[in-house]
């Protein structure tokens, strides 16, 4: 599992520590979680928030943001595997969901 | 810490792509074939003749709805245009309990249903790259829009991972073995990478209210209806008012819009409410004249005749989405440009076929150091020839079943979707009794086989045969038959290639490492 050890951003001495191959396993699922389910929440919360705040026609607004939304989606998979190690991972996705979830209660004036 | 991102992203690129490769090749080369659609399904219909669109067809098609559908309350009609010469109709029904639609194909110019065998043609590879069969109309659209968003992250991850791309552009070693897969792997994806990117991205965007619905239900919640008319202009839907009136005739309409849309053509008619005093009557512009498939269209009044709604321009996001969607259907490609659409569709094909193909190659030589291949290398090579050689014999046997099924059958078009899927089924099983070269070589000479009789059976069963189609001037049905010739050519040389194909020896570690860093260390 060459790949698996870069994905975990760990040294090559993990090959003879026991457990190594199950951590990796672990890793690449807590990535595939952040990447499929974080990146999916982060491509939604930007499409909600860019819907009801860009400076356009509501309609036109919601198009735009709809179809950028794809590309997030997927610059946030490719973030959930390039980033330098699994927490990393994780704490990005969730910074920027709350970032996005903060714009979207501004945008919608929950928030003074 | 480059590295390590690199092959992190080649990693990405492996997997994203495996896992859903086998649906991908059957999306993208069906998709291919759906840029046919017409041809395919007039080549199925043998039944029609050659005929020229001509001015009373609408109203033809509109005579033939209030014999046939009177109290429905809409009708769309699609009229004949240069590469398809029926109208075909279809309307809801009223009365009809689950399925409220029915549809015909109706004879051009005396609107009365065509006498052909009942097929699914070309719209059977059409629906099924974007929804599958079988499944249910959601479960297919979600499945391929999910396979849709692997690919695109097996695109862009494949465009980090590959530093080398335009010096890969020219590079092919032939005869090398895996290096050969991944050269042609690169060859496919490179060549045709603003294609792919396209497709797939554009492919995403046409499910987006589907996939993506936060946004609209956000802005819009519940509120559907309203979106459409802000978003395209579509008139307000009217409601019925209860009291009969006879429908406005149609053909001033059509010259109507033929003026304002300064000699446009009318694609597509859609009757609300007729017979009712409030229907209406919209006449839509012709997708092969424009690029954005945003609807240009005419809203009559369908009583008086009087013009109540211009769908006028839509907004600039609108107008990207509908450029998207006019790109990825590619309805309003001319000839030349529609070959080339067909030869990147071929491209993306063969894109996903090389790479599923890489991948087992590798395993395979990892294998042959370690000792014996494992249940995942097995399993891939398995599917990869149900999948890549399997697919065209499907093709070709779906196509044999709409010359050989008896004309009486009933659910006649179903079942040339079922000798589809069981010869598909077949072509699954046909590996497990014959291993590995074997299985490749059996299939793609099957397939050859296939697509090569199909023009001597259209001779023996039907009367459009070659020397008749070439005497009659008919050329679609010609270079569909002469497409099908090419088809198994194509397929017997890879026949052939792959039986005279000599496996190569396991490169020596040091020049692997050095030519296939990017790949070949990729997969684990």
């Amino acid at each position: 599992m060459d790949v698996s050890r870069a994905i975990n951003g760990t040294a090559r001495r993990t090959r003879f520590r026991p457990g190594a191959e199950a951590r990796c396993r672990a890793g690449i699922a807590m990535r595939l979680l952040a990447g499929v389910g974080g990146g999916y929440a982060v491509a939604a919360l930007f499409t909600m928030a860019l819907s009801i705040g860009l400076p356009m026609p509501r309609a036109e607004a919601v198009l735009t943001a709809t179809m950028a939304s794809f590309a997030i989606y997927a610059a946030a998979i490719v973030w959930a595997f390039a980033a330098p190690g699994v927490l990393r991972a994780w704490a990005g996705m969730a910074a920027q969901a709350a970032l996005l979830l903060l714009a979207l209660f501004l945008l919608e004036g929950y928030l003074p | 810490m480059k590295d390590g991102f690199r092959q992190s992203m080649a990693w990405l690129h492996t997997w994203a792509g495996l896992l859903v490769g086998w649906v991908l090749f059957a999306v993208f080369l069906t998709g291919t074939a759906a840029y046919l659609r017409p041809e395919i399904s007039y080549w199925m219909r043998p039944e029609l003749a050659l005929s020229r669109p001509g001015p009373e067809n609408a109203a033809v098609a509109v005579a033939a709805m209030q014999a046939m559908a009177p109290d429905s309350p809409s009708w769309f009609i699609t009229l004949p245009n240069e590469r398809e010469t029926v109208t075909r109709v279809f309307w809801r029904d009223p009365k009809a309990q689950g399925r409220r639609f029915r549809d015909a194909v109706l004879d051009a110019d005396t609107g009365q249903p065509v006498a052909a065998r009942e097929t699914l043609g070309g719209d059977f590879f059409y629906v099924f790259h974007f929804q599958l069969h079988y499944v249910g109309v959601l479960w297919g659209r979600w499945i391929v829009s999910i396979c849709t968003m692997f690919m695109l992250v097996a695109i862009v991850s494949g465009i980090i991972t590959h530093r080398r791309i335009f010096a890969d552009f020219f590079t092919f070693r032939p005869g090398k073995g895996q290096r050969s897969w991944l050269d042609g792997h690169n060859v496919c994806s490179v060549l045709a990478l603003p294609y792919h990117l396209m497709i797939t991205y554009t492919g995403l965007v046409l499910f987006m209210l589907m996939v993506m619905p936060w946004g609209i239900d956000r802005a819009y919640p519940g509120q559907r209806a309203a979106f459409n008319t802000e978003a395209f202009g579509n008139a307000p839907p009217r409601q019925r008012a209860g009291t009969p009136a006879p429908l406005a005739a149609v053909t001033p309409l059509m010259e109507e819009a033929r003026q304002r849309w300064q000699g446009g053509r009318v694609g597509r008619v859609i009757v609300q409410n007729p017979g009712d005093a409030h229907a209406t009557i919209q006449l839509i512009r012709a997708e092969s004249e424009r690029l954005s498939y945003n609807q240009q269209s005419l809203t009559f009044d369908g009583t008086t005749g009087a013009l109540i709604h211009d769908s006028g321009d839509s907004g600039a996001a609108a107008e990207v989405r509908g450029v998207m969607y006019g790109l990825h259907i590619g309805r309003f490609a001319g000839p030349l440009l529609r070959g080339l659409f067909l030869l990147s569709g071929l491209a993306g094909t063969a894109m996903v076929a090389t790479g599923c193909i890489l991948w087992a190659t590798k395993q395979r030589q990892q294998a042959a150091r370690r000792g014996a291949a494992g249940f995942g290398t097995r399993l891939v090579e398995h599917l990869n020839i149900a999948a890549i050689a399997g697919l065209p014999l499907a093709m070709a046997a779906f196509f044999w079943a709409n010359r050989v099924l008896p004309q009486g059958l009933a659910q006649r078009g179903a079942w040339e979707a079922h000798v589809f899927f069981i010869a598909w089924g077949l072509c699954l099983l046909h590996p497990l009794l014959r291993r590995g070269r074997r299985a490749w070589v059996e299939q793609f000479a099957a397939g050859a086989l296939g697509f090569a009789l199909l023009p001597v059976l259209n001779a023996l069963f039907t009367t459009q045969h070659l020397p008749a189609t070439l005497a009659r001037g008919d050329w679609v049905r010609v270079w569909f038959d002469l497409g099908l010739l090419g088809c198994g050519a194509l397929l017997g040389l890879l026949a052939w290639k792959v039986a005279r194909h000599r496996p190569s020896a396991p490169l020596p570690r040091p020049a692997a490492v050095l030519a296939l860093r990017s790949l070949a260390e990729a997969a684990p």
